[in-house]
C-alpha cells in the first residue's frame, strides 16, 4: 500500500509539473462550460414557450422538469467529452516510463508490477475527478436555483457513473500506453479505441435486432444513460468493474511480457 | 557477494550472453570491459532482475535474482546506461520518491537525502529541476539515485559515457570513493578506467567471458607482447637458451610433451617484431626437428582492438 501510494503521488505530481495537464483542464473546463450555458438555454427557452403557448390557448400547465432535463443532458455531453480528452490523460503513463528509460528504475526497485499498474491507475482517476470537480459548480447552481428543489440523487449517481466510465476508459488507456514508447501514438490509439466504443454504442441505438441488443449490453457508454437518469443499475456497475479489471489485467500482462520480450 | 553461474541469456534465437560465470568478493569494484554489444547490459539486467535469464542462475547477497527479486533489489542499486530521470522533478522531488519506491524508512527519508547529495556533491542543486542539470549533474544524480537506500551492491553501467573529461575523472574518483562499503560492478568499454578504478576485470565478448584478472596483469599481458608457440625435439635447456639469442624474444617457457623427448616453448616476444622465420632457422640449423610453430592467436586482441584504450584530455589520476 505504500509503494501504491508513493507511485500515486508521483504520477498526480507528474502530471501537474507537465502542461499537459493544465491543458486538458482549460479545454475540458471551455467545452464543459459552453456546452452547460448551451444545453441551459435551450431548455429554458423550450419551457418559456410551452408556458407562453398554454397561456394563449389555455391548455394545461406545461410538465417540462427543466433542472433535471439540463443536468441528464450535461452528463450526456460529458461523456462524450471525456472520450476526447482522457487519451490525453492516460497517453504518458506508461509510454513516457518507457522513453524516459525510468521503467527500469521502477521494475528494478522493490515495488511489484500490480503495485504500479494500481498507483498509475489511481493516478489518473484522480486527476479525471479534479477535472470533473469544476464542473459540480454547474450541477450545484441548479440545485440551487431550481424550484421546487431538484433531487441531489441523480447528480450523485450522475458523477458516480461518470467515474466508473471514465475508471473503464482510463484502464484501457494505460493499457495502450504500455504497448508503445510514444505518447502520441499511445493517444491516437487509445482514441481510437474510444471511437469504436462510441460506433458500437451508435449502433446498438439504431434498431433492435439480437446483435444490436448484445451490443447494447457490452456498450459502456450506454450504460452510462441509466446513471445520468438517477439509477444506479447493479449490472451496470458489475460491467464497468468488469471493465476495468480487464484492463488493468491486461496492462498486468504487457508489462509482465516486457520483461520477456525485450 | 555476487555469484554468476554459467549464466546464459539468449534473445530468441540470438545468445546474447553466453555461459559466464564469475564472482565478487564483498566491497570489491569489479570491471566489466567488452566492446559495445558485448553483453554487458545484458548480464547487468539479468543482475537487476530487470531480465530474466535463459539458463544458469544468478545470486546477489545470497539471494536469486529469479526465485526472490524482491529481496535481490532491496539490497541492490543500479545505474543504468541512461540515468533513469524524471526532468521536470526537482532533485529533491525525485530522491524522495525513489527513497520511498527503495523501502526507506520515512523518519530516515530525509536525511539519507542529504547524505547521498552530500556524497555525489549536489547539495546546492536540491530544489534545481533535473532538465536544467548538465551532464555530469544528471550523473550524479543518478549515482545518488542508485545509493539512496544505502545498498550492499551497486551496479553502474557505463557510468562515465557521454561525460566530458573533468567530469570522467570526478565520477571515477566518487566510484572509487564508494569501494569498501559497497560492492561493485562496473561496466565500461574504455581501458584505461578500468585500470584506474577496478580491483579485477572481466573481459567480455561477443557474450563471453574472455578474460578475467586484475587490470595490472591484464595490461602487461596484452599490450606488452605477441606469443609464439612451437614444438620441437631435443634438449630443452639448450633449446630455450638458443631461442633467447634472438632479438626481441622476451621470455621463453617450457613443457614436457611427450617421453620422445618433445617440448613445446611458448615465447613471448616484443609487440610488432615477427620472430618466427628466425626461430625457425635457428632450431634447424642448431639441428633439432622442429615439430611446429605458429602465432599463438589470442582472441583476447581482437578483443582489445575493439576497445577504446587511449583517451584524449582525460589524464591519469
Amino acid at each position: 500500500m505504500k509503494n501504491v501510494l508513493a507511485i500515486f503521488e508521483k504520477e498526480i505530481k507528474s502530471y501537474f509539473v507537465s502542461p499537459i495537464a493544465y491543458v486538458v483542464l482549460t479545454v475540458f473546463l471551455i467545452i464543459a462550460g459552453y456546452f452547460f450555458y448551451n444545453i441551459l438555454t435551450i431548455f429554458m427557452e423550450r419551457s418559456m414557450f410551452a408556458a407562453m403557448q398554454s397561456q394563449q390557448f389555455g391548455g394545461p400547465p406545461p410538465s417540462i422538469d427543466v433542472p433535471a432535463l439540463v443536468s441528464r443532458n450535461f452528463f450526456g455531453v460529458l461523456s462524450t467529452v471525456i472520450l476526447f480528452m482522457l487519451p490525453m490523460v492516460t497517453m504518458a503513463s506508461f509510454a513516457d516510463e518507457k522513453r524516459r528509460g525510468t521503467i527500469e528504475l521502477l521494475m528494478t526497485s522493490p515495488v511489484t508490477n500490480l503495485q504500479v499498474i494500481c498507483g498509475k491507475f489511481l493516478g489518473a482517476l484522480v486527476f479525471f475527478l479534479i477535472m470533473l470537480l469544476p464542473t459540480m459548480l454547474y450541477q450545484i447552481f441548479i440545485l440551487i436555483y431550481s424550484s421546487p428543489r431538484m433531487a441531489f440523487g441523480p447528480i450523485f449517481s450522475g458523477y458516480l457513473g461518470l467515474l466508473l466510465l471514465g475508471g473503464a476508459l482510463i484502464s484501457l488507456g494505460v493499457f495502450i500506453s504500455t504497448l508503445t514508447e510514444n505518447q502520441i501514438v499511445a493517444a491516437s490509439v487509445t482514441f481510437g479505441a474510444f471511437l469504436i466504443l462510441w460506433v458500437i454504442d451508435l449502433s446498438a441505438r439504431s434498431g433492435g435486432t439480437t446483435l444490436q441488443e448484445i451490443l447494447s449490453y457490452l456498450s459502456i457508454l450506454n450504460h452510462f444513460e441509466d446513471f445520468s437518469k438517477g439509477v444506479i443499475d447493479t449490472s451496470s456497475v458489475v460491467i464497468y468493474a468488469s471493465f476495468i479489471f480487464l484492463g488493468l489485467f491486461l496492462t498486468f500482462r504487457s508489462i509482465e511480457s516486457l520483461r520477456w520480450r525485450q | 557477494m555476487i555469484e554468476v553461474d554459467h549464466l546464459t541469456k539468449r534473445f530468441g534465437s540470438v545468445k546474447a550472453v553466453e555461459n559466464v560465470s564469475f564472482e565478487v568478493e564483498k566491497g570489491e569494484i569489479l570491471g566489466f570491459l567488452g566492446p559495445n554489444g558485448a553483453g554487458k547490459t545484458t548480464t547487468m539486467r539479468v543482475l537487476t532482475c530487470f531480465l530474466p535469464a535463459t539458463e544458469g542462475t544468478a545470486r546477489v547477497a545470497g539471494f536469486d535474482v529469479f526465485d526472490n527479486p524482491m529481496a535481490v533489489k532491496r539490497r541492490l542499486g543500479y545505474l543504468p546506461e541512461n540515468p533513469p530521470l524524471y526532468g521536470e522533478f526537482t532533485v529533491n522531488a525525485y530522491l524522495d520518491f525513489v527513497a520511498k519506491i527503495k523501502g526507506v524508512d520515512s523518519r530516515e527519508r530525509k536525511k539519507r537525502i542529504e547524505e547521498v547529495k552530500d556524497r555525489v556533491s549536489i547539495k546546492e542543486y536540491g530544489n534545481t529541476l533535473i532538465k536544467n542539470l548538465s551532464k555530469g549533474y544528471k550523473q550524479r544524480v543518478g549515482l545518488a539515485q542508485a545509493l539512496v537506500h544505502d545498498p550492499q551492491v551497486l551496479i553502474l553501467d557505463e557510468p562515465t559515457v557521454g561525460l566530458d573529461p573533468n567530469q570522467i575523472i570526478e565520477v571515477r574518483q566518487l566510484i572509487k570513493g564508494l569501494s569498501g562499503g559497497h560492492t561493485i560492478i562496473l561496466s565500461t568499454h574504455i581501458l584505461p578506467e578500468v585500470s584506474m578504478t577496478c580491483q579485477r576485470v572481466v573481459i567480455i565478448s561477443k557474450g563471453r567471458i574472455a578474460a578475467m584478472d586484475t587490470p595490472e596483469n591484464l595490461t602487461r599481458q596484452l599490450q606488452g607482447s605477441e606469443r609464439v608457440y612451437l614444438e620441437v625435439k631435443g634438449p630443452e635447456t639448450t633449446i630455450k637458451e638458443k631461442i633467447k639469442e634472438i632479438e626481441g624474444v622476451l621470455r621463453v617457457d617450457s613443457n614436457r610433451l611427450d617421453a620422445d623427448g618433445a617440448y613445446s616453448f611458448a615465447v613471448e616476444t616484443q609487440l610488432k617484431k615477427d620472430v618466427r622465420s628466425r626461430i625457425a632457422r635457428k632450431v634447424v640449423d642448431s639441428g633439432y626437428d622442429l615439430m611446429e610453430l605458429r602465432a599463438m592467436s589470442m582472441s583476447l586482441e581482437e578483443v582489445f582492438l575493439q576497445l577504446t584504450t587511449k583517451e584524449e584530455g582525460v589524464r591519469g589520476q
